[in-house]
């Protein structure tokens, strides 16, 4: 079958990833590159569990800061509170964000278009006040954080984060291909079309609109939560950066949210670009490039790259599966 | 046992809905048997579609009641009476654009069995293909719905409702801006369909499909039912005829 044979490179090339990642880790002395190579992979993360929810689903959230803050804070939060290892971060920030997805579903999720994204704004500024009024977590000014000893085999805690984030790519990038291929996926695919059609068809849409939320929101938390001890500081006002929300809807909607691969492709290609431009002119220009890029894909490609690649492609005579 | 021949398959009891000041259904009460070939007709803006939509779940009533199989659905989702066994057409076709025809109808077969009789995901192909070739639209099973004329659109629609195992299948209109000939088409389908035990209520303005299709007709005009009965019966009321014609 093709699709066990799909399944197998997949997760062949996953291994192999991870283990370049490794190797990358023990071979590679300079700390930098892992530096500027976690916040592509961040995005990654971020891009793909956006498409999730705004891909599949089509409910475009603008909401992906929140999610990522809350992240970060629930870090925050474990680290100052009980000392909680990396892994107890992350674990309770997907928990965490799983039931933020829930509540925020179950209040949102009955409206559609344009209303749905307006109230994911306010959600992130509602939250971003909470927690700038919470002292404990620092307030506004923000809050320092002690990183803990970094375990073997890695050699500097950003190497180690670098692979912890390879590694939740990995998990975000096989449960959006497990949906895109299974029922739910197909679910979410009729409800975007028609809603109502599709509940006339059987499908339980306020369910699976909420079942994508919960997951959407449970990756973008975890993602979020190893940023607080890779920056060694938090402060709300980068943590709520709406330049997530924007950077990450930008990424998923340039590589294409029909399939998995799409928002990897455009947070590779962004996130690079990002780095690169940071470096080599100002950080202020990604802002820019990001509103031309998104200006000419909206344009000429409102499919993104994964669309382009489908229409250049000769027709495959393949039906439904 | 709630399919006894004399209990009604649906059990439409003093429903009304009103949108703001204006009530679009006022009271109706109607019992479906199991197996009738039941036409609705009325004039524009008489009501059919909304009480399509409260039978299927789309709109919530201000009073009454809706039951079917003896079990009352008055406030369950759209999926659940799907599940169920009430399926509908659409009067403006509804497909799923992105999908092609083939993969509109495994929609239908993923979600709408419920969980015990849901067919094999293996079968499910197999089950599309069948249904496509009984509505004439097995050439058409991997086309974009994007890319069908008309008359295959409201074909794809009775299919993926049929994808859903109903036993009350609505029509809504499926017959309208087609040519004669294509009515005959899908007129001949729901015949086909309703000698298969599934019960069909059938909202449609081409009179002369409605009449040779029905077992009864019941007619609406201003939410309320003005007629109900044999065809010809219901032809010959005088108050239909005023609906329809003015006086």
């Amino acid at each position: 079958m093709t699709k066990q044979r799909g399944s197998t490179a997949f997760w062949i090339g996953a291994v192999a990833f991870l283990l370049a990642v490794l190797l990358a880790t023990q071979l590679i002395g300079n700390e930098y590159p892992f530096f500027a190579g976690y916040v592509i992979l961040q995005f990654i993360v971020l891009s793909v569990a956006w498409s999730i929810l705004g891909g599949y689903a089509g409910y475009v959230n603008f909401g992906t800061s929140a999610f990522f803050g809350v992240g970060v804070y629930t870090a925050v939060f474990l680290v100052k509170a009980t000392g909680a290892p990396l892994a107890v971060q992350i674990g309770v920030a997907a928990i965490v964000g799983a039931l933020l997805g829930f509540a925020v579903g179950l209040l949102t999720l009955r409206m559609q278009g344009i209303f749905f994204s307006i109230a994911t704004i306010a959600l992130t500024i509602v939250i971003e006040t909470s927690v700038t009024n919470w002292r404990y977590l620092g307030g506004a000014a923000g809050i320092q954080l002690q990183r803990p000893q970094v375990l073997p085999p890695f050699h500097s805690y950003v190497q180690m984060l670098f692979f912890v984030q390879a590694l939740l790519v990995v998990l975000a990038v096989a449960i959006a291909r497990y949906i895109q291929g299974s029922w739910i996926g197909r679910g979410l695919q009729a409800l975007k079309d028609d809603e109502l059609a599709a509940e006339c068809t059987g499908v339980p849409t306020l369910r699976l609109k909420l079942l994508a939320c919960v997951i959407s929101g449970a990756l973008m938390c975890a993602a979020g939560a190893p940023a607080a001890m890779y920056l060694q500081y938090a402060d709300p006002g980068s943590a709520f950066n709406l330049n997530y929300s924007v950077s990450v809807l930008a990424m998923a909607l340039i590589g294409g949210t029909a399939h998995w691969a799409g928002p990897v492709i455009g947070a590779v290609l962004l996130g690079v670009t990002q780095q690169l431009l940071a470096v080599t002119i100002s950080s202020e220009v990604n802002v820019l490039v990001l509103g031309i890029m998104l200006v000419l894909f909206v344009v000429g490609a409102p499919e993104g790259l994964i669309g382009l690649i489908a229409r250049l492609r000769p027709k495959r005579a393949e039906i439904g599966a | 046992m709630i399919s006894a021949p004399d209990l009604p398959l649906l059990r439409i009891g003093a429903l009304t809905k009103r949108f703001g000041g204006f009530t679009a259904l006022d009271n109706v009460s109607v019992d479906i048997r199991p197996g009738e070939r039941f036409g609705l007709i009325g004039p524009n803006g008489s009501g059919k579609t909304t009480l399509i939509n409260c039978i299927s779940g789309a709109f919530r009533t201000e009073a009454g009641t809706v039951i079917f199989q003896g079990e009352d659905i008055t406030v369950l989702p759209p999926y659940m009476r799907t599940r169920r066994g009430i399926a509908r057409s659409f009067q403006i076709p509804r497909p799923f654009k992105s999908m092609t025809v083939a993969e509109n109808l495994m929609v239908a077969l993923d979600f709408a069995a419920s969980a015990d009789d849901r067919i094999p995901a293996a079968q499910r192909r197999d089950s599309a293909m069948s249904i496509l070739a009984q509505t004439g639209l097995a050439s058409k099973a991997g086309a974009r719905a994007t890319s069908l004329s008309q008359v295959e659109l409201r074909k794809m629609e009775l299919a993926r409702a049929l994808a859903t195992h109903p036993k009350l299948l609505i029509s809504d209109e499926a017959m309208a801006g087609l040519s004669s000939s294509e009515v005959d088409e899908v007129l001949d389908l729901l015949m086909g369909l309703a000698s298969r035990d599934i019960t069909i209520i059938m909202i449609e303005h081409i009179m002369q499909a409605v009449m040779r299709f029905s077992d009864r007709i019941m007619c609406l005009d201003a939410g309320r039912i003005i007629a109900i009965g044999a065809p010809s019966e219901v032809m010959a009321d005088k108050r239909v005829q005023e609906a329809y014609l003015g006086t």
